[in-house]
């Protein structure tokens, strides 16, 4: 390694959060601590029917007899679940507000600070945001325009009390209550999140985004995601996020469950950007997501995802090929800097005949980063002519980070192909030089490299979505030269 | 301004060891030098050195280009003030294509000149008239940098760029290596096309035969870190002749 790049290196350490800041709001918190009647509290501060109750204390019950899973190469300390408050709110002067006016003007300024101007652009862009900030959903637009064409997309407790019936219908059906140790606490404890219901035959009129942000110190963030197409439905769903700074670490533990009925299509796409905790590794988001599709018959779920934040990143987006000729993809993008570690990776079971799968990996490490991919690919007995192509490359900037792949084969049925291809790369000190003898300055040249290295993921995000994370690799590659 | 580039004295090597061992060349404007020498005689860590390459420590004499120093200058500013290297092994950089990285370069070079950047349109179309110059296809601009070329393609490719950027004192690094005949020639003729009363060429190559299609003004011999001889394209083809070994039994005269 060169000085320049060894001078790399040393930026990327120094480089800090872009987005570091905090909104203050009045918080209508629970106290921290974790039992039955906190559960029932949140329950009853939500208005829930008593399904959902029963549904969350069901969860509850069955995480106390579980443990964290330790299985993944990713290293913190104990996480004290007493500590946590499992419920917190902004206060609202009715019963929350009725459109974007009556939205407290600091909330809005920090989407503004984010680059999420509610009133212009999503309006611009065709995009319908459904805002969570902290726990509660407070400004949802474009909600005519999908009711006219069938779509139901709000907020999850209020699909809970509007749409019970569906809800009760699909909700643990892919990731049930006791699933994993994190996803038995987001089944307990969830506070919100986004639903989405496309019925059959309509395709979705607009790209649905929810733009999940943390801000209460020491809240832990339980997002619960549903989104449902029916038969020949079709809907694209973004979700972006970023973080105030943040001393403590927060917890999240998110669940995202898909259910593509026969012939229909969900493409779900990811940004992630979370504090990651700063250069000696403090603070930071420690992000447990538990995130799985079933595909029935001819049905399509594709992933992809760019994760550049957080401090530790456990999430394996997966698809279950239930029915025959369904498609499973997972793009994926992720950098571990500073302290950062990702072990993420995607699970793709072959169930149905003739299913098809196909995964690219992309991990970036840099700084003391730690990178892991872990994937498996399992086809069943029944699963004739499965076919899966994986890809998993791996890219180190400076040689005090580290990158891993864990991928798993558990192939059951002869007439399957699965092809298992992988890489690793080190930023090259001569690409950097071709770059800056053409004029480009050393920083721009290590984000063209990066950029061109992720480019296979980022064709699969929508335009200004890819756009975004193009923009994002380069904030989190800033200060890394110079 | 009466002199392009300045190399006095200039001492330079890799890990402690000293390749170059006091080099003096002047490039005045509408120059072309040619840098002729064996294998290891230090061509090469000339043409990397003038560029900034890190892994190189000058450790002794100076450069003056444009009447500014040099060596005091990063490698993206060396090439936004006009200096271009056509690299003897281009490197691949896959993903990043070929016209958006060069539309990257050819806009910063005019946003250091103070002049608007140009959009993708007009870009395209002067990118177009270059890539005739040099009998490139529209697939070439399509592909990644590098990605997937052939040595002759590669080769191409760095004296389109050059076409593109068309750069106040161009370095060509044995360019002429890899080539066959006929690319040969094309690429001569996109150099030539360049040659104007106001910037300079330096050539560096092992063989005489790229100058019969770009003719240098003034030739040098490198052996050993050391220009031993110089003089017109007259020595370049008394070189082809007598070889190599004459001018190092010179050197060691």
């Amino acid at each position: 390694m060169s000085e320049a790049t060894d001078a790399t290196i040393d930026h990327f350490v120094k480089q800090e959060y872009k987005w570091g800041f905090t909104t203050d709001i009045e918080q209508d918190s629970l106290p921290p601590g974790l039992d039955e009647d906190v559960i029932r509290a949140i329950s009853a501060k939500k208005g829930e029917p008593d399904f959902m109750l029963q549904w969350r204390l069901n969860a509850y019950r069955k995480w106390k007899g579980m443990s964290e899973p330790r299985w993944a190469n990713i290293h913190y300390p104990p996480i004290d679940y007493q500590s946590i408050i499992y419920y917190a709110a902004p206060k609202s002067k009715k019963d929350g507000p009725k459109s974007l006016d009556e939205v407290d003007p600091k909330l809005l300024e920090t989407y503004e600070k984010l680059g999420i101007p509610l009133h212009e652009r999503a309006r611009l862009a065709g995009v319908a945001v459904d805002a969570v900030f902290d726990s509660v959903s407070v400004a949802t637009t474009f909600k005519g325009q999908l009711q006219k064409a069938g779509v139901i997309f709000c907020p999850f407790s209020e699909a809970v009390r509007e749409h019970p019936a569906l809800v009760e219908k699909y909700l643990g059906t892919v990731v049930p209550p006791g699933d994993n140790f994190f996803a038995a606490l987001n089944s307990a404890v969830f506070s919100d999140g986004s639903f989405c219901f496309v019925p059959k035959g309509v395709r979705c009129p607009m790209e649905l985004s929810t733009y999940f942000r943390i801000n209460a110190a020491n809240t832990g963030q339980f997002e619960r995601t549903l989104i449902v197409a029916e038969e020949g439905a079709f809907v694209s769903y973004l979700e972006g996020c970023t973080a105030p700074m943040r001393d403590t670490n927060q917890l999240h533990a998110a669940v995202v469950e898909l259910i593509a009925l026969d012939g229909a299509e969900i493409k779900y796409s990811t940004v992630q950007n979370w504090y990651p905790g700063d250069e000696n590794g403090v603070g930071g988001i420690y992000n447990f997501v538990t995130k799985r599709g079933k595909a029935m018959r001819r049905a399509k779920i594709s992933w992809t995802q760019v994760e550049t934040g957080s401090a530790i990143t456990w999430k394996y987006p997966s698809v279950i090929l239930q029915g025959d000729d369904s498609v499973g993809e997972f793009y994926s993008v992720a950098l571990s800097n500073l302290r950062q570690q990702a072990d993420t990776g995607t699970k793709m079971v072959h169930i149905g005949k003739n299913t098809r799968s196909t995964i690219v990996s992309k991990g970036i490490s840099a700084g003391h980063g730690q990178n892991s991919y872990r994937g498996q690919v399992k086809v069943a007995r029944g699963a004739d002519g499965a076919r899966n192509f994986s890809q998993c490359d791996s890219l180190l900037v400076g040689d005090r980070c580290g990158a891993h792949t864990f991928p798993y084969i558990d192939v059951q049925n002869p007439t399957a192909v699965v092809e298992h291809e992988a890489s690793t790369s080190k930023i090259g000190e001569d690409q950097i030089f071709y770059l800056t003898a053409r004029g480009i300055e050393l920083q721009d040249a290590v984000n063209m490299i990066v950029n061109g290295y992720c480019k296979e993921v980022f064709r699969h995000l929508p335009m200004e979505f890819a756009v975004e994370a193009q923009k994002l690799l380069g904030v989190s590659l800033e200060g890394s030269v110079g | 301004m009466d002199t392009i580039l300045e190399i006095r004295g200039l001492r330079a090597g890799v890990e402690g060891r000293e390749i170059l061992k006091g080099i003096d060349l002047v490039i005045r404007p509408g120059e072309t030098h040619a840098i002729m020498g064996p294998n290891g005689s230090g061509k090469s860590t000339l043409s990397q050195v003038l560029m900034g390459r890190d892994a190189y420590e000058v450790t002794g004499g100076g450069v003056t280009y444009m009447g500014r120093d040099l060596l005091e200058m990063e490698t993206h500013e060396r090439a936004l003030e006009g200096i271009f290297l056509a690299f003897q092994y281009p490197i691949e950089i896959p993903g990043v294509n070929n016209v958006y990285f060069l539309k990257a370069a050819y806009n910063a070079l005019r946003k250091h000149r103070g002049e608007a950047e140009v959009d993708a349109m007009d870009f395209l179309a002067l990118v177009k008239q270059k890539a005739k110059l040099l009998e490139f296809g529209d697939d070439f601009l399509k592909r990644s940098v590098n990605e997937g070329f052939s040595g002759g393609e590669k080769k191409r490719n760095e004296i389109f760029q050059m076409a593109v950027l068309d750069p106040m004192l161009a370095v060509m690094d044995e360019t002429d290596s890899g080539l066959d005949i006929d690319a040969l020639k094309i690429v001569a003729k996109g150099v030539n096309a360049l040659r104007r009363k106001d910037n300079g060429f330096l050539v560096i190559t092992h063989y005489q035969r790229l100058l019969d299609y770009i003719v240098p003004d003034f030739v040098h011999v490198l052996v050993d870190g050391r220009i031993v001889r110089s003089g017109d394209k007259g020595l370049a083809l008394e070189l082809e002749e007598k070889g190599y070994d004459w001018v190092e039994q010179c050197a060691a005269a």
